[in-house]
């Protein structure tokens, strides 16, 4: 890590989902932890995967292929689920692979191109670029859906 | 100067108060909660070991004045101080108090500071 | 982690807690007094309460309650001393008064603005009621402040000038009698300045004549000190009147400056448990005579009534709930353990007879104890919950000018706390409901000869295993008729629906139905059956409803004791396990070709001992697979329904009986009807946990599919 400005440094969590790159905030990851069945959940939107057991707690898990409308393959022992927390609620991301945690500043990232009609942008807060390959940084609470407002 | 007192109040919270203004000024505190209980506490510790006794007067069973009066028909404490914890300071309570057999009284809320020092002061 | 190490909001803390204890005791003593009672006990408690309330928040410096307490407790002392004797109306002030308390306490506690306007009125009609005692209360009011302990502090290094005084001090014998001490009395002067002691015996009489307890001495002191004369006076204090006492200044006054003394905040006091467990001998002799039964009052030597004995205080220890709630964790993970070890026991081949499975039956049966033990720990008896309820009837039927009684049954039964918690909510509502739409007005009433006074019974129970709490009021019943036009101009069913009077009934539960035709000051909160119904299952529980036509409605509500295990059937569906819980499932059926029957496209019966029952196929009913061409060969679940109704579920197989432990799901789960929770098995995976009724409801009522199919679409966005 560099050793100037300090408070814009950010660290990236980037992973592989259906051959494109993305990243997520560090600080909003609790863990990585390997592909186990999921057990499915009754009438939910095909993006939720159903419910795994976490240390005896039960977490959602959503196919972040499907959620993005990204081809979704099979899923194989190298998928990993990352658990993330958003307003104190955990929910896995079921991705193809984690490649890197990477450091930047704010000033590498840049605003992601106006086109709205784009859904998988939608999502996306920032783009920057490593070594030559662009990763897309997630707006986690874009990607989870408060469900509860919804569902209510 | 550090003393053993009985605390009887019915008040959980006025128990726990009393506890945390005694205990960090070194004092032994034992808690009953109403009249009846404080007799029995009392019977539990040597008459010698008790330097004090803090008791409340609107209480189940027992009431204050009535837990007074049992204490100094105890020849081991007819001249153990007691100081009554009241929220109201008329005289007339004071008085009644006093007939009771009480050596001082303590206005609540309390200082604790205070009501360290009062101990000290007629336990001395 | 700072507040647990702040000695003084725990204290607050646990003050809040006590008061909600002092408001219950409160309730029922108005409650007795309300109903006749006249032990004088019973106002005493009342009385004691406020008391205790004000004092509380006195250390707190909560002047609002403070101020509202201190009035209504002087009017209790009214009472208690026979000066006034309570009517009707003034009991329901006092009710009011008693409902006030508890809202400041609770606006104290979550430090939210205190209600002035309602203190304002609600102190202007109890002073009403002292009429003329209120100003001389004034002048108590105003001393009960932090007046303190005039006691002198600790003194500053004394300076060469200050004053001096010249004091005479003559005990009489009742200072003795007091505990007083003239040697410390003395010490404690000394220690203010530089004393010079005399002592006067002049009237020491000789020794033969010397009587043992009576004063004879007299002491001249000359105290050389900066402190002022009030705090010499201090040191008198309790002595005032019991002997003789004169002081005399031969030099100015150094002022009445008492020096602060510094409270060092950060002294930590550690936790303590309060065990209070009295010895079942007692009490002693002398302490039986010399109880007192009404502390305002002379103490007098009457032993004490029955009834104004108070039962020894149970022994009880105040334990964190969430050291509860990590032990209640910990045996859940106990028991998954257990079953994944009785899982690989099994695989492992070992006969049933071997000293391992011996061993294991051991085990888990040792689990279950600990595992009800435990429950046992978050049980409580229901009555607070029901204590609340009474003041929603209080107010509902003052906002509706009805006369409503409420009758409560079953106060002592015990429920999981957080169950306690979570039926709030709902029970409010029902109560409101029963007092606004169940009971008629009182000439609607009058006219039909009934009693005046609509009555709304609460009830709990433990019921086969479970908590029944019911809402019944006297009123009308409920208007089917006008139920089913509401429900078809909504278009929640076809107009030409032919129903049964429990299904027009079970209408009042669906989402979008409300009976606010006439919006009153009550109901039309935008909260109709249906929240009440969600509320209800998502403790696992269900409810219904019966009602006959003039005599009124009954709402039953039917809970797991505990929200943390369930007896269930574990069983095989599409290639999934779910959980059923075991007391609906009647018996077990195998399929033959025979035995379904089609009623029309879709729609199944299953011929059980010759009746006919609903066959539902799991399977499907869950978006699990498509409609199989026949059911032959399946298994299937005759389930009881509440209604008494029976209907059967195809299922693939029965795995195992066996208790799971309930995890919950939170709003997140996309949570379709019918999912009850979810629990982990002895491998680890999850299975979901189905309440059957809900299930079937879904399918069953007219808009199920509808329901399942909007509410997917919404996901989907």
């Amino acid at each position: 890590m560099s050793d100037q400005g300090q408070t814009n440094d950010l660290e990236l969590l980037t992973f592989r989902v259906a051959d494109q790159e993305y990243s997520l905030d560090i600080m909003s990851v609790r863990e990585i932890r390997g592909w186990t069945r999921t057990t499915p959940m009754p009438h939910a939107p095909d993006f939720m995967r159903g419910v795994i057991n976490l240390r005896g707690t039960v977490l959602p898990v959503m196919d972040l292929a499907r959620r993005l409308n990204l081809p979704s393959h099979e899923t194989n022992d190298r998928n990993v689920i990352i658990v993330v927390k958003l307003q104190g609620t955990l929910t896995g991301l079921l991705v193809d692979a984690v490649s890197d945690i990477v450091a930047i500043t704010e000033d590498d990232l840049q605003a992601p191109p106006d086109i709205s009609s784009d859904p998988q942008l939608s999502v996306v807060r920032a783009l920057t670029v490593i070594d030559d390959r662009m990763i897309r940084v997630l707006d986690l609470s874009a990607v989870v859906p408060n469900t509860s407002d919804e569902a209510a | 100067m550090t003393l053993t007192v009985l605390a009887v109040d019915d008040s959980r919270t006025m128990r726990d108060m009393i506890r945390m203004a005694l205990m960090p000024a070194g004092f032994t505190v034992h808690l009953a909660e109403d009249g009846v209980h404080g007799i029995e506490v009392l019977g539990g510790i040597a008459p010698g070991d008790i330097d004090a006794i803090i008791t409340d007067i609107n209480m189940p069973r027992m009431d204050g004045f009535g837990f007074i009066d049992a204490v100094r028909e105890q020849y081991d404490h007819r001249a153990t101080p007691i100081l009554v914890l009241t929220t109201e300071s008329s005289p007339e309570l004071k008085m009644r108090a006093r007939e009771a057999g009480a050596t001082g009284w303590i206005v609540k809320p309390f200082d604790p500071a205070k009501l360290v020092k009062a101990l000290q002061m007629v336990a001395g | 982690m700072s507040e647990q190490n702040d000695p003084m909001a725990e204290i607050r803390a646990s003050f809040f807690i006590e008061c909600e204890e002092l408001l219950e005791a409160l309730q029922d003593g108005l409650q007795e007094l309300d109903e006749g009672g006249d032990d004088p006990e019973t106002i005493n408690v009342v009385f004691r309460a406020v008391h205790s309330i004000k004092g509380g928040a006195g250390a707190f410096g909560l002047e609002a309650l403070v101020r509202f307490a201190h009035r209504f407790e002087t009017v209790m002392d009214e009472v208690r001393g026979g000066r006034m004797t309570p009517d009707a109306d003034t009991m329901k002030l006092f009710f009011l008064a008693a409902d006030h308390v508890s809202d400041l306490v609770r606006a104290c506690r979550d430090e939210a603005p205190i209600p002035e306007s309602t203190s304002e009125e609600l102190l202007a009609r109890l002073d009403e009621l002292l009429g003329d005692e209120v100003e001389t209360e004034e002048a108590d009011a105003s001393d009960f402040t932090p007046l303190g302990f005039s006691m002198s502090l600790d003194l500053p290094d004394l300076e060469p000038e200050g004053s001096t005084f010249e004091i005479r001090f003559k005990p009489e014998q009742e200072l003795f009698a007091t505990g007083n001490e003239p040697a410390t009395l003395l010490r404690n002067l000394c220690a203010l300045g530089e004393a010079t002691v005399r002592c006067n015996s002049s009237e020491l009489p000789d020794l033969e004549d010397l009587a043992a307890e009576a004063p004879y001495i007299e002491w001249n002191i000359t105290l050389k000190t900066e402190a002022a004369e009030a705090e010499v006076r201090d040191i008198f204090e309790f002595v005032d009147g019991l002997c003789v006492l004169e002081i005399t200044s031969t030099s100015p006054d150094a002022g009445d400056d008492v020096p602060d003394v510094d409270i060092d905040a950060g002294i930590e006091v550690p936790a303590v448990l309060e065990v209070v467990a009295p010895s079942p001998s007692q009490p002693s002799a002398p302490v039986s005579k010399k109880s007192t039964k009404d502390s305002g009052e002379e103490a007098g030597g009457e032993p004490e009534s029955k009834k104004g004995t108070a039962p020894a205080a149970k022994s009880v220890v105040r334990v964190d709930l969430e050291r509860i709630e990590r032990l209640v964790n910990l045996v859940g993970e106990l028991v998954i353990n257990q079953a994944m070890l009785s899982q690989s026991l099994d695989q492992a081949g070992l006969s049933p007879h071997s000293d391992a499975m011996n061993g294991l039956e051991e085990f888990q049966r040792l689990t279950r104890d600990i595992q009800d033990s435990v429950m046992m720990i978050r049980a409580q008896p229901v009555k607070s919950l029901f204590q609340r309820m009474s003041r929603i009837v209080r107010e509902a039927s003052a906002a509706v000018e009805k006369d409503v009684r409420l009758v409560t049954e079953g106060e002592a039964t015990e429920v999981d706390k957080t169950v306690i918690e979570r039926l709030a909510d709902p029970l409010t509502h029902m109560i409101r409901n029963a007092v606004d739409h169940g009971l008629e007005k009182s000439d609607t009433r009058l006219a039909n000869g009934k009693s005046r006074a609509g009555t709304v019974t609460l009830m709990a129970a433990h019921r086969s295993g479970r908590v029944i709490i019911e809402v019944t009021d006297d009123g009308a019943g409920i208007n089917r008729e006008r139920v089913f036009e509401i429900a078809v101009a909504k278009g929640l069913v076809p107009p030409d629906a032919q129903l049964s009077d429990g299904e027009i009934d079970n209408l009042l539960f669906l989402p979008g139905f409300s009976t606010a035709s006439q919006v009153s000051a009550l109901s039309g909160r935008g909260v109709g059956m249906d929240v009440v119904k969600t509320s209800i299952q998502s403790l696992g529980g269900r409810i219904t409803i019966s009602s006959e036509a003039g005599k009124g409605t009954k709402f039953s509500i039917s809970l797991p004791l505990t929200l943390a295990v369930l007896d269930g059937m574990v069983v095989n569906v599409a290639g999934e396990t779910l959980v059923l819980p075991l007391n609906v499932v009647v018996e077990t059926l195998s399929l033959g070709p025979e035995d379904v029957q089609m009623l029309r496209p879709g729609a199944y019966v299953v011929r059980v001992r010759g009746g006919f029952v609903p066959l539902y196929d799991l399977g499907v009913m869950l978006g699990y697979r498509a409609h199989r061409k026949t059911d032959a060969g399946a298994i299937v679940l005759l389930i009881s329904l509440d209604d008494g109704s029976r209907a059967a579920l195809v299922i693939d197989g029965i795995q195992d009986q066996r208790q799971v432990v309930i995890k919950g799901l939170d709003d997140s789960f996309y949570r379709a009807p019918g999912i009850a929770a979810a629990t982990i098995l002895g491998d680890g995976q999850i299975a979901l946990i189905l309440d059957p009724a809900d299930v079937i409801a879904g399918m069953g009522n007219p808009r199920g599919a509808d329901i399942m199919l909007s509410e997917r679409k919404i996901a989907n966005e």
